[in-house]
C-alpha cells in the first residue's frame, strides 16, 4: 500500500512540470541570492565559519527545501482530499497508516531529486566541504529527518482541513520556524528579540549542527538529533491523529 | 416600445485557426417583437452567431444589422439597443446582486439615482430581492440565470440575445425563465433571439425556430410549418404481457428506422408516413405479436433536424461532444 | 460627470471591494512584507559593522524591501483578478457595455494604486514606530508614498498586461518567481558596492529593481540624493510607460468587439 501511494505521488511530481520545478527551483533560487548576494557578510566581525559563506547557506538552503518538500507533499494530500480521490484511497485502504508510509517515502523521494540538484549547483560554484563521508552522512540524514516532519506535519493538517485552503496553515508554520533562526548569520551575531527566540527555536539547533558537520567540526549533533526525532515523533502523532479525524468524516 | 428594427444577417462567416468555419453562411430576418429560436447541437455555431450579432466577434464575412445598426460599423450603437445573457452567466462571485445590477446601470450611464430604482424594480421582476445582498457565490444556478437575465435587461434594450439561458437549471426554473422571455416579448415588444438546444425549449417559446447544423441553417419557419413539411410520424408499440418485444421490434422495423423514443416498447419512424399504419397492425395480427398499446405521434423537431441533416439531434450531440477538441 | 470618469470609479470601486472583500489576497501583501523585514532586519543587523555600510540601522536599510514586495503582491492579485474576468465571460459582460477599453486599465489600475498607496502607509508607520527615522523629513515621506505608488502602479500594468495577453490566472501566477527572483537579485540586502560575488553584483547593477528600491532607500536614509531619485522616479517610470503601452496592445486584441 505505502508504496503504491508513494509510486502514486513521485509519478505525479515527476510528470508534471508545474509541481516539480517549484520545489528544485526555489531553493537554488534562495541559494544564488543569498550565498552570492550577502557573501560579504562573512567579513562581518566575529563572523566566523572556516568554509566560507556559501557553506554556511548550503546548510539553511538544504534543510529549508527538505522542510517544504515535505509541505508541498501535505499540497497534495490537501489536493487529493479536495478531488475526492484521498476518500478513495483510504476505503481502499487495508491499513491507513501505510498511507501516511507512502506520502513519506514520497516527500523522500521527491527531496532526494532538490537535494541532488543543489548539491551539485553548490560543488560547482566552489563550496568547501570541511566534513569527511560521515560528517556528510550526518548532514543529508538530518534533512532526511526534517524532510519527513515537515511531511508529517503538513500532512497532519491537511488530513484535519481537507481542501487547498490548508496551503497557508501547512506553509506559515514552517516559514516563521526556519527564519527565526540564524539564517544569515550564526546565533553569536543576532541580537535583540530575534536572538532570543533563535536560541529556543529546534531550528537554530538543526541548522548550528548541520553547519558544524559541513566545517567538519560536528558540535551538539546529539543535541540536533534528538531535536528532529522529537519533532518528527511530535509529527507522527499529530498526522496519526489527523487520520482518526479524516477517518471520522467517510 | 416595440422596436423598428430587429435583426437581419446575410451571408454571415466566421473562421477560425485551422480552417474552421464555424459560421458558413448564415441569412436570417428576425421580425421586431418576435422570439426567433436558434436551435442545433453542441458545436453548431450558434454562440458563434450570437457573438458576431453582439459585436463580441466581427464576421470574417458577409454583413448583420441588428436594431437598424451595422455589427461591424457601428458596434457601440448597436451594444445600447441590445442585452445579452450569455453561455457561461459571467458574474463576479465576490459581489452581491444589488451591486451586479448597479455596476451595471452605471456602465450604460443610467443615473445614481435612477440605478438604485432600477435595480431594485428588476430584482424584484427576477425574483431576487431578498438575495439581492448576497455575494453571487451563494446563489443557486437559477437565481444566477435569473440575476443574468435582470443585467441584460437593466438598460432597458429593444433586443435580447439569450445564449442557451436554461442549461443546468431545473425545470421550475427553467419554466419560470419561460415565462418570463415570454412575457417580454409579449408585454414589451422586446425582440428575443434565443439559441438553445432543447427541443421543448424552442417549441415552447419560438415564434419561429432556425434550425443549424455545421455552421449553417438547414431549416427555418415556425414549429408548425417545419413540422408539416416532414411527414414523418413515429409510431410506437408497447408488447402486451406474454410478447416477445424482440418479435415486435421486427416487424415494425420494417416500415422504418427505430428510435429510443420508447422506454417500455418498441418505436419507430416511419419512412412512408401515416398510411404504414395499417399494414403495421396487419403485420402484427398476422405474426400473432399482440400489443398492449399502439401509439401514433406526430413529427417533432428531431424528425424535422433529421429529414435534414440525416441524423438526430441527439447523436448530432454526442458526435459534437465526441469531437469537441480536448482542454 | 464626465462618462469616462464614471466608468473608471466604477471599475475601480469594484476593484478595490474585491481585494478587501477576500482576505486571503488582501492580507498577505501587508503581512509577508513586514514579516520578511522584521527576520531579516534582524538576522542582519551586524551587518551594518561592515566597512563602508550606508546607515547603522539595517531595518532602516532594509525598509524599502516591502515596498517593492508588497507592490508584486498587488500586482499578483489583480493580475489574477482580471484574468479571472476573463476566464469567467465577465469582460464580455463589461465589453457589451459602453465601457471603455482605456476605463478597464486605468480602472483596473486605480484599484492596484488605492492598495499600493494603502500599503506603503502601513509600512512606512511600521518603521516609524520600529524607531526608523525618515531622513529627508515629512516632504521626504511624501515622495516616499508617491514613489511607492508609481512602482506599484508599474507593476500593477504588468500583471493587467499578463492577464490580457495570457486570459489565465495559472499564467499570472506563473510570473511570481521570475518577479520574485527579479527582487531579489537586486541591492535589496546589501548596497551594491558591498555585493563580493562579481556576477551577483553585475546582475544587481543591470536590474532596474535595485534603482526602484535605492530610490526610496535614499530617502529614508541619505536624505535627498539626486541621482538616486532621478533613477529610481525614471526606472519606475519607464516601467510604468513600457507596461501600460502592452496593456493597451493587450487589450486590443483581447476586446475583439467591434
Amino acid at each position: 500500500m505505502a508504496l503504491a501511494v508513494a509510486w502514486r505521488v513521485l509519478h505525479n511530481v515527476y510528470t508534471t512540470p508545474a509541481l516539480l520545478i517549484p520545489g528544485i527551483l526555489f531553493p537554488l533560487f534562495f541559494f544564488t541570492a543569498f550565498a552570492g548576494g550577502l557573501s560579504r557578510v562573512s567579513n562581518i566581525p566575529g563572523f566566523d565559519f572556516p568554509p566560507g559563506y556559501t557553506a554556511f547557506q548550503f546548510v539553511f538552503v538544504l534543510l529549508q527545501s527538505a522542510a517544504f518538500n515535505g509541505v508541498f507533499t501535505g499540497f497534495g494530500v490537501a489536493r487529493d482530499f479536495e478531488y475526492g480521490f484521498a476518500r478513495r484511497l483510504m476505503l481502499a485502504a487495508p491499513n491507513r497508516t501505510g498511507l501516511l508510509a507512502g506520502y513519506a517515502i514520497a516527500a523522500v523521494g521527491r527531496w532526494a531529486i532538490t537535494a541532488t540538484i543543489l548539491t551539485l549547483v553548490a560543488v560547482t560554484a566552489g563550496m568547501n566541504v570541511g566534513g569527511n563521508g560521515v560528517d556528510l552522512f550526518g548532514l543529508y540524514a538530518l534533512a532526511v529527518i526534517v524532510n519527513l516532519a515537515g511531511t508529517l506535519w503538513a500532512t497532519g493538517v491537511a488530513l484535519r482541513i481537507r481542501t487547498m485552503q490548508a496551503g497557508p496553515v501547512m506553509q506559515m508554520p514552517v516559514f516563521l520556524t526556519l527564519f527565526f533562526a540564524p539564517v544569515y548569520v550564526p546565533l553569536g551575531l543576532l541580537k535583540g528579540w530575534l536572538h532570543a527566540v533563535a536560541s529556543v527555536n529546534p531550528a537554530t539547533a538543526l541548522l548550528e549542527a548541520g553547519r558544524s558537520l559541513i566545517a567538519g567540526d560536528p558540535a551538539h549533533v546529539t543535541l540536533a538529533f534528538g531535536a528532529a526525532l522529537g519533532l518528527g515523533a511530535a509529527f507522527l502523532l499529530w498526522a496519526f491523529r489527523g487520520l482518526k479525524s479524516a477517518e471520522r468524516s467517510l | 416600445m416595440r422596436a423598428q428594427h430587429g435583426i437581419e444577417a446575410e451571408g454571415l462567416v466566421r473562421t477560425f485557426k485551422g480552417d474552421i468555419r464555424a459560421v458558413d453562411g448564415i441569412d436570417l430576418a428576425v421580425q421586431p417583437g418576435e422570439i426567433y429560436g436558434f436551435l442545433g447541437p453542441n458545436g453548431a455555431g450558434k454562440s458563434t452567431t450570437v457573438h458576431i450579432l453582439t459585436t463580441l466577434l466581427p464576421p470574417s464575412a458577409g454583413h448583420a444589422r441588428v436594431a437598424g445598426f451595422d455589427v461591424e460599423n457601428e458596434g457601440p450603437a448597436v451594444r445600447r439597443s441590445i442585452g445579452a445573457a450569455l453561455q457561461e452567466a459571467a458574474l463576479d462571485p465576490i459581489l452581491t446582486g444589488r451591486e451586479h445590477l448597479r455596476l451595471q446601470c452605471a456602465l450604460h450611464g443610467i443615473s445614481r439615482r435612477e440605478r438604485k430604482v432600477r435595480a431594485a424594480e428588476l430584482l424584484e421582476r427576477v425574483g431576487l430581492t431578498l438575495a439581492a445582498d448576497r455575494k453571487v457565490k451563494g446563489y443557486s444556478g437559477g437565481m444566477k440565470r435569473r440575476l443574468d437575465l435582470a443585467l441584460a435587461l437593466a438598460h432597458r434594450p429593444t433586443i435580447l440575445f439569450l445564449d442557451e439561458p436554461t442549461t443546468g437549471l431545473d425545470p421550475q426554473s427553467r419554466s419560470a425563465l419561460w415565462l418570463e422571455v415570454a412575457r417580454l416579448a409579449r408585454e414589451e415588444g422586446v425582440t428575443v433571439f434565443l439559441t438553445t438546444q432543447y427541443l421543448e425549449e424552442a417549441d415552447a417559446l419560438a415564434d419561429r425556430i432556425g434550425i443549424i447544423d455545421h455552421g449553417r441553417i438547414v431549416a427555418e419557419g415556425t414549429t408548425e410549418d417545419l413540422k408539416a413539411e416532414i411527414d414523418l410520424p413515429t409510431v410506437e408499440a408497447i408488447p402486451a404481457d406474454g410478447t416477445d418485444s424482440a418479435a415486435v421490434a421486427r416487424i415494425l422495423e420494417r416500415f422504418g428506422e427505430r428510435t429510443d423514443g420508447s422506454p417500455k416498447g418498441v418505436s419507430v419512424r416511419l419512412a412512408h408516413g401515416i398510411d404504414d399504419l395499417a399494414e403495421i397492425v396487419r403485420a402484427l395480427d398476422a405474426e400473432g405479436a399482440r400489443v398492449a398499446d399502439l401509439h401514433l405521434h406526430a413529427p417533432s423537431l428531431d424528425d424535422v433536424f433529421l429529414a435534414k441533416t440525416g441524423r438526430s439531434l441527439e447523436g448530432a450531440q454526442e458526435e459534437a461532444d465526441a469531437e469537441a477538441p480536448e482542454e | 460627470m464626465n462618462a469616462l470618469a464614471i466608468q473608471v470609479g466604477q471599475i475601480a470601486q469594484r476593484s478595490v471591494v474585491r481585494t478587501l472583500r477576500q482576505p486571503a489576497s488582501a492580507i498577505p501583501p501587508f503581512i509577508f512584507p513586514t514579516a520578511l523585514l522584521a527576520v531579516t532586519s534582524a538576522g542582519l543587523t551586524s551587518a551594518t559593522r561592515l566597512r563602508g555600510f550606508p546607515s547603522d540601522s539595517f531595518l532602516a536599510f532594509f525598509l524599502a524591501f516591502p515596498f517593492i514586495q508588497g507592490a508584486l503582491f498587488a500586482t499578483m492579485n489583480a493580475g489574477t483578478d482580471l484574468a479571472r474576468d476573463i476566464q469567467t465571460g465577465f469582460l464580455n459582460r463589461l465589453s457589451l457595455t459602453p465601457m471603455r477599453g482605456s476605463a478597464l486599465i486605468i480602472g483596473h489600475l486605480a484599484g492596484v494604486v488605492t492598495m499600493g498607496f494603502l500599503q506603503a502607509c502601513f509600512y512606512l508607520t511600521v518603521g516609524l514606530v520600529a524607531g526608523v527615522s525618515i531622513a529627508s523629513g515629512a516632504l521626504g515621506v511624501l515622495v516616499i508614498l508617491g514613489l511607492a505608488t508609481l512602482i506599484a502602479f508599474a507593476f500593477g500594468a504588468l500583471g493587467a498586461f499578463f492577464a490580457l495577453r495570457t486570459g489565465s490566472g495559472e499564467a499570472v501566477q506563473g510570473l511570481f518567481p521570475l518577479l520574485f527572483v527579479g527582487l531579489f537579485l537586486s541591492s535589496m540586502n546589501l548596497p551594491r558596492n558591498l555585493i563580493q560575488t562579481d556576477w551577483f553584483r553585475i546582475v544587481a547593477t543591470f536590474n532596474p529593481v535595485s534603482y526602484l528600491i535605492e530610490g526610496v532607500r535614499s530617502l529614508i536614509i541619505v536624505g535627498w540624493d539626486p541621482e538616486a531619485l532621478a533613477l529610481g522616479f525614471g526606472f519606475a517610470l519607464l516601467i510604468a510607460a513600457l507596461s501600460i503601452s502592452a496593456s493597451v496592445w493587450a487589450l486590443q486584441r483581447r476586446l475583439t468587439r467591434t
